[in-house]
């Protein structure tokens, strides 16, 4: 066999190896049988069972609650402190580069822990402050700012800085300047990084599962529960649902930012 | 690029993000170390006077005898990582190059790109419903005339969910690199008598080495860290350091000592992070993402 057939083969070894674990997940939420795995015919009914579940769109409402507000001010304050790290240097640039790679890097189990004890420190100095929905927002908010800024500061490296210094004989400065020249040249990327965090922040487990308390169940905490008491055809739809969101998301992002 | 010390223009810029990440990034860190020189106080909190008690507990050095335990446990972590890492290059390296060469480029990238957003909770369930007693697995075997396996729960199981898991962090890190290679100089080195082994190592694999470090460092570090998967897929209860963290900071409720052993983790993969920018500079930093 040629060497590059070898690779081919290789290659579909690999693919059918990263695709056959979520078929089979597919293909079992259409089955009709609820405990075996071998095939009793089609059926919508887990579909349905799910649906009508009023916990589960209460988790998905606390999901999308989450997601919405950590990404709206992640996407913000990441954009503008790529702008900061691009433009300046200054007096702890590096300190924070290195600190904006720890979200990224560290385990999540390290981070869940350490926001969960910052979290209950501060509780006890402010009762007002518990956990809820709101400590799982700043944790989130936490790792995708870092995720955000990283990718909108490789995007303004790859601007031309004629058309900034075009910009500024134009009259465009400062804040004029962000909205007229700079914002309009790097939208795709603002984009791309807002769904990336979006997509980060639903699929999070490990970090919502530390900073999380009663009554702020989301989706992966609901799963991960449910799945410690046995798997379910429900789990199953539920799932597959899932895999249909992050792919038409996926198909988004490669539109926005492959778009010139 | 910049003027230097230009405080109204940096402040509103880049001030935000940076205090936010100091608040919740530096800060609870740095919590977390101070956190595992206290004890268990009242009501499952942290209290003084300081201490060593929990590290000496981590080495072993607190009872009457040595007692690795929790050594034991960061190694199982550390080949847990090591082994999947070996296995998801072995895997990962050529497939990069299988897209690279392929004529749908665009199409594999996205089929690798799919799993990789998939939820990882997902993801390892899956394994659950293969490997379980009345699983897929064993009902593929019992067609085809074999024995059932027992593989849920098991180490076999942890180890192939979280070469799974991590494959795709390799895949897209090194297909990066393996884009960009010039081919030019295999040529270079055949014509210059180069064998095939010499060509490899000498003429692609340094090209490919940037994408390499960071995919190994990507899966690596989340796979020494992980604790859902052997706590969905493994047997018995502290099998590695992130379900350590996990117990302390929950059931167990000693979070001195999660914090102890939490800071350990992080400590390994930050000196591992600083060696690699001191290696790679801040561009290599950026080819992590």
């Amino acid at each position: 066999m040629s060497g590059r057939r070898l690779l081919t083969a290789q290659g579909l070894l690999v693919l059918a190896f990263l695709y056959l674990p979520i078929l089979v997940i597919i293909a079992l939420s259409f089955n009709s049988s609820r405990y075996g795995v071998n095939w009793q015919g089609f059926t919508l009914k887990w579909y349905k069972q799910l649906l009508s579940h009023s916990q589960v769109h209460f988790y998905l409402v606390n999901s999308l609650i989450v997601a919405g507000v950590s990404t709206t001010v992640a996407t913000v304050m990441g954009t503008l402190l790529a702008l900061g790290l691009s433009r300046y240097r200054f007096f702890g640039r590096g300190g924070l580069l290195f600190l904006l790679y720890v979200p990224i890097v560290i385990p999540d189990v390290a981070m869940g822990a350490a926001l969960l004890l910052f979290f209950a420190w501060v509780q006890r100095y402010l009762a007002a402050f518990h956990m809820s929905l709101i400590t799982v927002i700043l944790a989130h908010i936490t790792f995708q700012v870092a995720y955000v800024t990283l990718i909108i500061k490789s995007r303004l490296a790859g601007l031309d800085p004629s058309l900034h210094e075009a910009a500024y004989d134009l009259g465009a400065a400062g804040w004029k300047r962000f909205w007229l020249v700079t914002l309009p040249l790097i939208w795709p990327g603002v984009a791309a990084a807002a769904l990336l965090a979006f997509t980060l922040s639903l699929d999070d487990f490990v970090i919502t599962f530390f900073t999380a308390g009663p009554g702020s169940t989301t989706l992966p905490i609901y799963i991960f529960s449910s799945v410690k008491k046995g798997v379910t055809p429900e789990i199953h739809a539920l799932s597959t649902l899932m895999i249909l969101v992050t792919t038409l998301i996926l198909i988004v992002v490669q539109r926005v930012s492959t778009r010139r | 690029m910049g003027s230097r010390g230009d405080w109204k223009k940096l402040l509103p810029t880049a001030l935000p993000g940076a205090a936010w990440l100091v608040a919740f990034m530096l800060l609870p860190s740095l919590f977390v170390f101070y956190a595992s020189f206290l004890q268990r106080g009242a009501n499952g909190w942290i209290s003084g006077p300081l201490t060593l008690s929990n590290y000496l507990r981590f080495l072993g050095l607190d009872g009457e005898s040595f007692d690795p335990l929790y050594l034991k446990i960061l190694w199982r972590s550390l080949l847990l990582g090591g082994v999947t890492t070996a296995v998801v290059v072995l895997l990962g390296y050529p497939f990069a190059f299988f897209i690279a060469l392929s004529k749908r480029k665009n199409l594999l990238l996205l089929l690798v790109v799919l799993p990789f957003w998939t939820n990882f909770l997902i993801r390892v369930y899956a394994w659950i419903v293969i490997f379980q007693r009345r699983g897929v697995l064993n009902a593929f075997l019992a067609s085809v005339g074999f024995n059932p396996l027992h593989l849920y729960p098991s180490w076999t199981a942890v180890y192939v969910a979280t070469v799974y898991t991590y494959l795709p962090f390799l895949i897209l890190p090194l297909y990066a690199s393996v884009e960009k290679i010039d081919w030019t100089l295999l040529e270079a080195a055949y014509d210059l008598g180069a064998g095939r082994l010499r060509g490899f190592f000498h003429a692609i694999l340094p090209q490919t080495i940037a994408g390499l470090v960071s995919g190994v460092m990507l899966v690596f570090i989340p796979a020494v860290g992980t604790f859902v998967i052997s706590d969905l897929l493994g047997a018995g209860k502290t099998v590695l350091i992130g379900n350590v963290i996990q117990q302390q900071f929950g059931s167990s409720r000693d979070w001195a000592f999660g914090s102890a052993a939490a800071f350990v983790l992080m400590a390994v993969v930050l000196l591992g992070l600083w060696i690699y920018a001191r290696w790679a500079g801040e561009k290599g930093l950026e080819d992590l993402l």
